[in-house]
């Protein structure tokens, strides 16, 4: 029975490694993702532009812009002297951030009292606005803490920030090893799901069925081959992580590499499962990518499961890929002990021996 | 000849990539008011003949007339004077028959008074007015076949093009298209048919005969058939093994083809040979050597040089398979229904050791069903397979281990080389270390494969693919042999050689299973069970169906008139039955179901 199995992964590996085609497939969206995601999927906002309003003129007024132009967010600070420039400047997307500084500013500061800023967002790029306004509110809490310390006003406590894990708030260190989840995800779905309707149409699939293999040696058969695709896919990756981008790898490589391993299971079970309702290599493709892009959505990655409607986070559960993103930043970078990834490894094994079990019922259905 | 309305002179076509020309040196003048026939086998270049007279190709050299015009440089007056009927039909299987219509008629802009016109009299032609609601994916292989011939001649062509109308077509809608098609060619129509059945070329007026882009003949296929008069034999009255008499007759110098004509050997003699005396055969006492008609198919063989000898080296290497059980392969009360519909109806057969056994039947009459259920591929609702004594639905991995399968389109992996086809169809049948690579060995010897073991086998042709298919089903030596449409679309010569293969392993004590759509390959076998309606309708020797069908109008039926008039019979004995009990009865093949 081994050698059988044997024959059936050396066979699903020659098919998807002879060719020069099929293995650019595996390899070039790796390499491009490892170049592109990094330097590219950011939320830092840098090099935007600043607009100002500024009616006052004064001395205090002047100094807060001078302190906005010195940030790397903005790179340029655009001054309006028209109350009608301001809705132009955003309208256009002149200017990310627009602060008006109403014509008694300084002199009500001078005069030791209390004075109002006016900020406008543009509210199409609201997390980037966001982000922008907070560099503001810091400048402006700066200053007017230096201010208080000159004897007007004493602060009474003050909120020191540390990011754990990623101290400098590197953006580079939530997506590399969100990467390797990915990436495992989408290679695991096509080498699984893909291979079984490319059978299909070439008739190969009732050759098999016809041989004395059982539809659960075809099963691992499709699945072992997947898992070796994607485990080198990982490991790329994370060597790139590393060496390249040199984020300190901080738990164990046994704990990631087993979690992998289930969570490769549980996604080859979605895979077979697609390919035993899909005849053909188009359905299967179009079942797989109608399959990944939610689950890369709703995985965290983009945005916090925690904002999403409560039902959704139910159902997010199931998503093999919000579990697998947690254990590999865990384990990537703060070294989760063994209790904290089972609470996210457990769910792992139960969509695995869900979606496998399903899938060994409909692969054994297909006789009939 | 002036009034030619295709004429071809030198033509040729190379494609890229690919060393040989697809045709080269193609002179012919086609006539309007006949049909002519394109006949060859697979990547004879058919296809891109006729694709070469529709104005999609243009040819590298030479030149193509149709009624003196360039069919690219003047497609826009040309258009209405073609009709093309591709491959598959050119249907849009998710829309109705009328749909179909309407959409062609569009293209072609035929609107109004002309249109209905048009619609009436190409439903009453092709018959198909009752069906004009059905979605065309739901129709019957002949009924695809005479909506795309519809849809083909809703511009009133001159000259209808049909690329392999016949594939995939049962003899009896075969024949009934025929019926049209002389029709059409009455009305003066020129009529091109494409076709791989060497049978059909003798319905043709005219005929180019093709064989790997190079034009072997054109003309009447009686000019052909002709020349090779007094040189067709059969050996009548065999009391010995016909098989072990075909294998020696085939190894003699002077005979170059035979093939099995039921209990009859039936032999085409080299040029200028003396007929033997029957007594050389070994053929038993009785044995008598009787003259008959020559045909197309001999005229082919001819060409192509001769058929291969008797001699099988690949039985020859195989393990004699010996068993006590003498019933290999039994259909008990094999039933399977999908919803109402029974596709395979209560059929009973068995089938002994060392025989060859073939299942016959119209597209959708349930033998593929069938054939299915009894190797494994398909459970059945009720009734048993067994296979060696094994029901497939409880122990299927250990009889399948006996089984040999080889599918209809030579299911190989064509992204592996053939070397490694070979592998792994013997790995995964258990076969390892050194008995796999001598297999694998033997194998290479045999069919001649030492050139091509780094090829893949999607660059192959379509003979090589059937010998790899063939070498990949048999290495681990099964003592059943499944074969669906084994020969489908290869040459004569190639299909001999596959036979005088499956013949020797069958003297070796290999069971055979077979379904075919090849008159003659029915031939071959020991006995045929005809599946209609998911039932068997008649089993026995091709010599007791054809018996059976025997009358004083035809005394000596071909196998094909077999077939039809024992359908047809049933047929007609269903509807009777059907307007006598006054509830319909539910369980109908749905190709009959009337729309409601």
């Amino acid at each position: 029975m081994l050698h059988r199995i044997i024959t059936l992964v050396l066979k699903e590996l020659q098919t998807l490694l002879q060719d020069p085609q099929s293995r650019t497939i595996l390899i070039l969206p790796v390499i491009l993702q490892l170049a592109l995601f990094p330097s590219a999927a950011t939320l830092e906002v840098t090099n935007n532009t600043l607009a100002v309003f500024n009616e006052d003129n004064g001395q205090q007024s002047l100094e807060l812009i001078q302190r906005f132009s010195q940030t790397q967010a903005f790179s340029e600070v655009r001054m309006l002297y028209h109350e009608t420039d301001i809705r132009d400047a955003i309208d256009n997307q002149q200017a990310l951030l627009v602060i008006r500084f109403p014509v008694d500013f300084s002199r009500q500061l001078a005069a030791g009292r209390g004075a109002k800023i006016q900020a406008l967002l543009d509210g199409r790029r609201s997390n980037s606005g966001q982000i922008a306004f907070g560099y503001v509110q810091q400048i402006i809490q700066n200053y007017s803490e230096e201010r208080g310390n000159a004897g007007v006003l004493t602060m009474p406590s003050r909120l020191i920030f540390r990011h754990w894990f990623n101290p400098n708030l590197d953006y580079v260190r939530h997506i590399v090893p969100s990467l390797v989840a990915i990436i495992t995800t989408i290679s695991t779905l096509i080498v699984t799901s893909l291979s079984v309707a490319r059978e299909h149409e070439q008739g190969t699939f009732d050759q098999l069925l016809v041989s004395p293999l059982t539809p659960n040696m075809i099963m691992v058969g499709k699945t072992l081959p997947a898992m070796l695709v994607a485990i080198c896919q990982a490991t790329i990756i994370l060597l790139a992580g590393i060496f390249i981008y040199h984020i300190p790898f901080a738990g164990s490589f046994w704990l990631l590499y087993a979690s992998m391993v289930f969570y490769i299971l549980a996604l080859a079970g979605f895979g077979l499962l697609i390919s035993s309702i899909c005849l053909t290599q188009q359905q299967s493709f179009l079942g797989v990518f109608s399959f990944v892009m939610p689950t890369i959505l709703l995985s965290g990655f983009v945005a916090p499961i925690e904002n999403m409607p409560v039902w959704l986070q139910y159902l997010d559960w199931f998503n093999p890929l919000t579990h697998f993103i947690v254990i590999v930043k865990g384990v990537f970078l703060k070294n989760i002990g063994l209790a904290l990834l089972l609470q996210n490894l457990w769910p792992l094994m139960a969509i695995a021996v869900v979606t496998l079990g399903a899938s060994a019922w409909l692969f054994n259905r297909q006789l009939d | 000849m002036d009034n030619a309305i295709v004429c071809l002179e030198s033509v040729q076509k190379s494609f890229k990539g690919s060393s040989k020309p697809a045709l080269t040196g193609f002179s012919a003048a086609i006539l309007p008011g006949c049909v002519t026939g394109l006949v060859g086998p697979d990547g004879a270049g058919k296809t891109t003949l006729i694709r070469l007279m529709a104005g999609l190709l243009a040819p590298t050299a030479g030149s193509i007339r149709i009624q003196g015009l360039d069919p690219i440089a003047n497609a826009s007056t040309l258009r209405d004077a073609i009709g093309y009927m591709p491959q598959k039909f050119g249907l849009y299987e998710d829309l109705t028959v009328l749909e179909n219509l309407q959409l062609h008629a569009d293209l072609r802009g035929l609107l109004g008074q002309q249109r209905s016109d048009t619609f009436k009299r190409l439903l009453d032609f092709t018959d198909l007015a009752r069906f004009t609601s059905r979605f065309a994916g739901k129709l019957s292989g002949g009924m695809k076949q005479k909506l795309g011939l519809a849809c083909a001649l809703l511009g009133q062509p001159r000259l209808l093009l049909l690329d392999e109308p016949g594939v995939g077509v049962d003899p009896i809608s075969r024949r009934e298209l025929w019926k049209m098609v002389n029709s059409l060619a009455d009305q003066g129509i020129a009529v091109i048919w494409s076709t791989a059945y060497l049978d059909e070329a003798e319905l043709c007026q005219h005929v180019l005969l093709m064989n790997e882009g190079q034009l072997l003949f054109y003309g009447r296929p009686a000019e052909l058939t002709c020349r090779l008069q007094d040189r067709a034999f059969q050996i009548r009255n065999i009391s010995v093994n016909r098989r072990k008499v075909l294998a020696m007759a085939l190894c003699r110098p002077d005979v170059m083809d035979g093939v099995i004509q039921g209990r009859n050997v039936r032999l085409l003699l080299r040029p200028h040979a003396t007929p033997p005396n029957p007594s050389e055969f070994n053929a038993g006492a009785n044995a008598e050597l009787v003259p008959v008609a020559p045909r197309f198919e001999d005229a082919f063989i001819e060409a192509l040089g001769g058929g291969p000898g008797g001699y099988s080296e690949l039985a020859q290497r195989l393990q004699p398979i010996i068993g006590e059980n003498d019933t290999v392969v039994e259909a008990v009360g094999l039933t399977k229904l999908f919803g109402d519909f029974a596709a395979t109806d209560h059929v009973n057969f068995a089938v002994k050791r060392g025989e060859i056994f073939g299942l016959l039947g119209p597209n959708g009459a349930g033998k593929s069903t069938t054939f299915r259920m009894l190797c494994g591929l398909l459970k059945p609702t009720s009734g048993t397979a067994r296979v060696l004594g094994i029901d497939l639905k409880t122990n299927a991995s250990e009889a399948r281990q006996q089984l040999g399968y080889m599918a209809q389109k030579f299911s190989l992996y064509g992204n592996l080389t053939v070397k490694q086809n070979l592998m792994f169809f013997s790995g995964i049948y258990g076969l390892k270390g050194s008995q796999q690579q001598d297999m694998v060995k033997s194998m290479t010897e045999v069919f001649n494969f030492q050139a091509l073991l780094g090829r893949k086998p999607d660059t192959l042709p379509l003979g090589f693919k059937q010998r790899l298919a063939l070498a990949c089903a048999i290495m681990h030596g099964p003592a059943i042999l499944f074969l669906d449409e084994p020969t489908s679309g290869v040459d004569p010569v190639t299909r001999r050689e596959f036979w005088t293969h499956i013949n020797g392993m069958v003297e070796k004590g290999v069971t055979v299973i077979v379904t075919t759509h090849f008159m003659d390959e029915a031939e071959y076998c020991d006995r045929i069970a005809l599946v209609f309606r998911g039932k068997i309708i008649a089993a026995g020797t091709p010599d007791q169906l054809k018996a059976q069908v025997a009358s004083t109008a035809n005394p000596d039926p071909t196998m094909e008139d077999a077939f039809i008039t024992l359908v047809q019979s049933q047929s007609d004995l269903d509807v009777a039955k059907q307007n006598q009990s006054t509830p319909a009865p539910s369980k109908q093949a749905p190709a009959n179901k009337e729309t409601p």
